[in-house]
């Protein structure tokens, strides 16, 4: 039996940026918050011993632990799913903080085109795709959303200068760029030769000590290189944990309890009540009544909470209906690696968004008239400190060990430098999420299913945006250049990028998307749902920067609904089960 | 018989010696373990470049025992398909001479061997090959099914030990796993060579706090100036800097 806490305004699944928001604006604005962490409590003072690549990267120190939970995965339905036993692919984070902590930091804003793709690509371009896929209008736009990115940048003192191609900006970053490299000169000279508009990655390192307007400071980089995977020892990367987190803290109106794992939402006449929750060390249930309840728990665990707790209509992939799970998407990654015989480069030294972009490729940045794909990708160049046990590149034809092996590693491992592309992914009929009917997690409970593979449109997107970081390395003088492929399916073995989103969608539409555009769900209105699961379609960028802008536009949500004693924020454009 | 089997454990020595590349060297005294795994090689006045009064250079260097091998055979097989992934060349120490086999042998025994981090439910089932790793063994399992696998193969092909087969002989039963054409039970022979061919790499290159790295000399060799605390003073730098490594030992002594 479980025990029953007191009642509180609002409770957050999950600790990391985006609980971490919520917990910080709602506090402020005078209610009580508490937030419920499954890992353990951790800030700078525990990253004292963390330069140490075998422990937090090639062992995932901060890494959810799959062997308590993970997901299953198949490239398509008629595949039979099996649980992917280990971390690869992708790495969410557990503990305080979240994915937050051992992210690169690399901040973006998407772009407008970004907030209505559907409308914007079907005016200039007609339909474009076929009726598999699934992308749609965001139920919002970027004007709307902009207060929000600022605040949010504001908050993490990002470090950044002005992008030509970029979405338009009110406001200048917070704090100056971050120092340029020999590596990032030569990237910038080479695209500008091309015509090309390079400009300083955005970055939550930050280029000089700062004070954020709730009153925390954030250190300036150091570029010690071990950033990726790994928390800052400095405090200069911008975390929840040096943000929000104390400032929810500071007003004492928030309680953090942490292993504390959340197992379903407790659904009552419609509305989110509460959540069940195990503490990870008795083993007691408790339950957490709340007014309202907030999922912040990354991607995977907010699509699987709800289709758990039975709230809202699974996404049916043959009939096209329902919402929960649906357009799951990726990242898909074009690149080319260059190989510098004569140069060696500082490639040991860096942070994790030191780098180098340009946009020219992004969105609909360039025109699509004779192209059969949409969209596009941001084209960046990094410095983010290449580490010896993960990175053993050798040209293609080197055999993978032996006396050769060696040699081609230790000789190229300061002479290869990659130029990458963030591309975006648009959704598919076919990719998406429901629960596994075999395999289950250390509770008991059906383990998420991931239905994904990758699709003709992200193919024909990554060979015309691989095309382009190939003229790129070229122009940057590489003797050897390597345009990076496509594998035949999306493997979930080799690591990619921790870019997952979808699956509790907004958008203006309650047939079509799980929450409206304050992310508060369309069939339980004091559950708001907030992350990159918002996300309709995954951009041409990192992902953090419009999570971010989306958690304080939800934190603005929760506050309008509280002090209005309910109701929906938003009229769907069809009917409502809510109206 | 007794001549006849020393005389063939010298040859077998030598031959050992001279695929770990430490026969010209000239290495002297003690027996195989000693003299070509562990810190004997720290002796040698022909190893270059090493702190005898490293982390780990010392005499008094208790952690060189094994917590899960059981018998030096098995250890000594590992020793040596290690040093083949990662050979002692003109740029410097193999994976003995880095104490790569002490780091697998710890790493066994904690929780990279017992698969703590690893979803170990069933049903197991093969899958595709996007799948990913799919076996109901842990990887101490597989490493040992692996590493007797290795010696079957090198006596049906070569009637011989494993480590007293020629360099060449050896990639050619290392060959074998990497590319499927051995049977394990339970899990695929090229999965435990990925699993042998990662764990060489990451013993000669984590933190020497692990066994491996011996002296740091991993990171030697690929320029790379381990744990520093700031590059902010170079980071702008032209020119490509060279430095002494440090490790995380430093950051508590």
């Amino acid at each position: 039996m479980a025990t029953k806490k007191d009642k509180v305004d609002v409770v957050t699944v999950g600790v990391g940026w985006t609980g971490g928001i919520i917990a910080a604006e709602l506090t402020k604005a005078g209610f009580n918050v508490v937030g419920l962490e499954r890992g353990e409590d951790r800030s700078t003072e525990d990253f004292q011993m963390i330069h140490d690549e075998y422990r937090y990267d090639i062992r995932h120190g901060l890494m959810q632990d799959a062997s308590r939970e993970t997901i299953s995965f198949r490239n398509n339905p008629d595949e039979l799913a099996l649980p992917m036993r280990q971390l690869g692919s992708f790495l969410p984070g557990s503990g305080v903080g979240g994915a937050g902590v051992h992210w690169n930091g690399q901040t973006w804003r998407f772009l407008p085109y970004d907030f209505q793709i559907k409308s914007m690509t079907d005016e200039k371009y007609g339909q474009k795709l076929g009726d598999e896929y699934t992308y749609q209008d965001w139920g919002i736009t970027y004007d709307e959303l902009e207060p929000y990115f600022y605040k949010f940048e504001q908050t993490a003192g990002i470090s950044g200068e002005e992008n030509p191609k970029g979405a338009p900006r009110k406001n200048g970053y917070p704090t100056p760029p971050m120092k340029s490299t020999p590596i990032l000169n030569l990237f910038k000279e080479a695209t500008k030769n091309m015509g090309l508009n390079p400009f300083q990655m955005p970055s939550a390192n930050l280029s000089e000590n700062y004070e954020n307007p709730d009153g925390q400071t954030i250190a300036q980089c150091q570029y010690c290189g071990f950033c990726e995977r790994f928390g800052c020892e400095y405090g200069a990367k911008s975390s929840p944990n040096v943000t929000v987190i104390p400032t929810a803290k500071k007003t004492g109106k928030f309680e953090l309890r942490t292993h504390s794992e959340v197992v379903e939402v407790i659904q009552e006449g419609g509305k989110a009540t509460g959540v069940r929750y195990v503490d990870v060390y008795s083993g007691e249930e408790f339950i957490q009544p709340a007014d309202v309840v907030v999922l912040t728990s990354y991607v995977l665990n907010n699509t699987r909470l709800l289709l758990q707790s039975n709230i809202g209509q699974p996404y049916n992939h043959k009939t096209g209906e329902g919402v929960i799970g649906k357009n799951y998407c990726y990242q898909i990654l074009p690149g080319a690696a260059g190989f510098f015989e004569e140069k060696k480069f500082n490639t040991f030294m860096g942070a994790g968004s030191l780098g180098a972009s340009v946009d020219d490729y992004n969105g609909d940045n360039f025109d699509h008239s004779d192209l059969d794909f949409i969209h596009g990708g941001s084209i960046s160049i990094t410095q983010t400190g290449r580490r010896p046990i993960g990175s053993n590149v050798t040209p293609s034809g080197t055999p993978s060990w032996g006396p050769e092996f060696k040699k081609a590693t230790l000789k190229y491992h300061n002479r290869t430098l990659n130029v990458g592309s963030q591309g975006a992914s648009i959704p598919h009929r076919n990719n998406y999420m429901d629960l596994d009917p075999t395999y289950t997690d250390f509770y008991g409970n059906p383990l998420l299913r991931l239905t994904y593979d990758f699709t003709e449109q992200d193919r024909k997107l990554h060979k015309h945006i691989s095309g382009v970081c190939k003229d790129i390395m070229s122009e940057m003088g590489a003797d050897i250049i390597e345009e990076a492929s496509m594998d035949e399916h999306y493997d979930i073995v080799p690591y990619q990028t921790t870019h997952n989103t979808g699956g509790v969608i907004m958008g203006g539409d309650s047939e079509t998307s799980a929450v409206n555009n304050y992310l508060q769900m369309w069939d339980s209105e004091s559950l708001f749902v907030v992350g990159a699961s918002a996300f309709a379609h995954n951009g041409g960028y990192n992902p953090t920067g419009t999570v971010g802008a989306l958690a304080y536009r939800a934190a603005d949500g929760i506050q309008k609904y509280l002090k209005q004693g309910g109701g929906a924020l938003v009229k769907s454009k069809s009917k409502s089960s809510l109206t | 018989m007794a001549d006849e089997h020393t005389h063939k454990t010298d040859e077998s020595r030598r031959q050992f010696l001279k695929n770990s590349g430490y026969f010209a060297g000239g290495l002297v005294g003690g027996g195989i373990l000693g003299s070509v795994i562990g810190w004997q090689v720290d002796d040698n006045a022909e190893t270059k470049g090493q702190n005898q009064d490293g982390n780990q250079g010392g005499k008094q260097d208790y952690n060189r025992a094994l917590k899960f091998f059981k018998n030096r055979a098995a250890f000594e097989r590992l020793g040596a398909a290690t040093e083949r992934i990662f050979p002692e060349d003109d740029n410097g120490p193999g994976a003995i001479a880095l104490g790569v086999p002490y780091f697998i042998d710890h790493e066994l025994a904690g929780e990279y061997g017992n698969n703590e981090k690893v979803y170990m439910k069933g049903p197991f089932r093969e899958g595709t090959e996007f799948q990913g790793f799919q076996s109901r063994l842990k990887r101490k399992e597989i490493f040992m099914q692996g590493l007797m696998a290795i010696e079957k193969e090198s006596q049906n092909e070569f009637n011989d030990s494993f480590i007293n087969l020629e360099a060449e002989q050896q990639d050619q039963i290392l060959s074998r796993f990497a590319k499927d054409e051995v049977k394990l039970k339970g899990v695929k022979a090229s999965t435990f060579f990925g699993l042998l061919r990662e764990a060489t790499l990451a013993g000669a290159y984590s933190d020497p706090l692990y066994g491996g790295n011996t002296n740091m000399d991993g990171w030697r060799m690929k320029n790379f100036p381990g744990s520093k605390m700031s590059y902010i003073e170079e980071i702008e730098s032209e020119d490509f800097v060279e430095m002494e490594p440090s490790a995380l030992y430093d950051h508590l002594h």
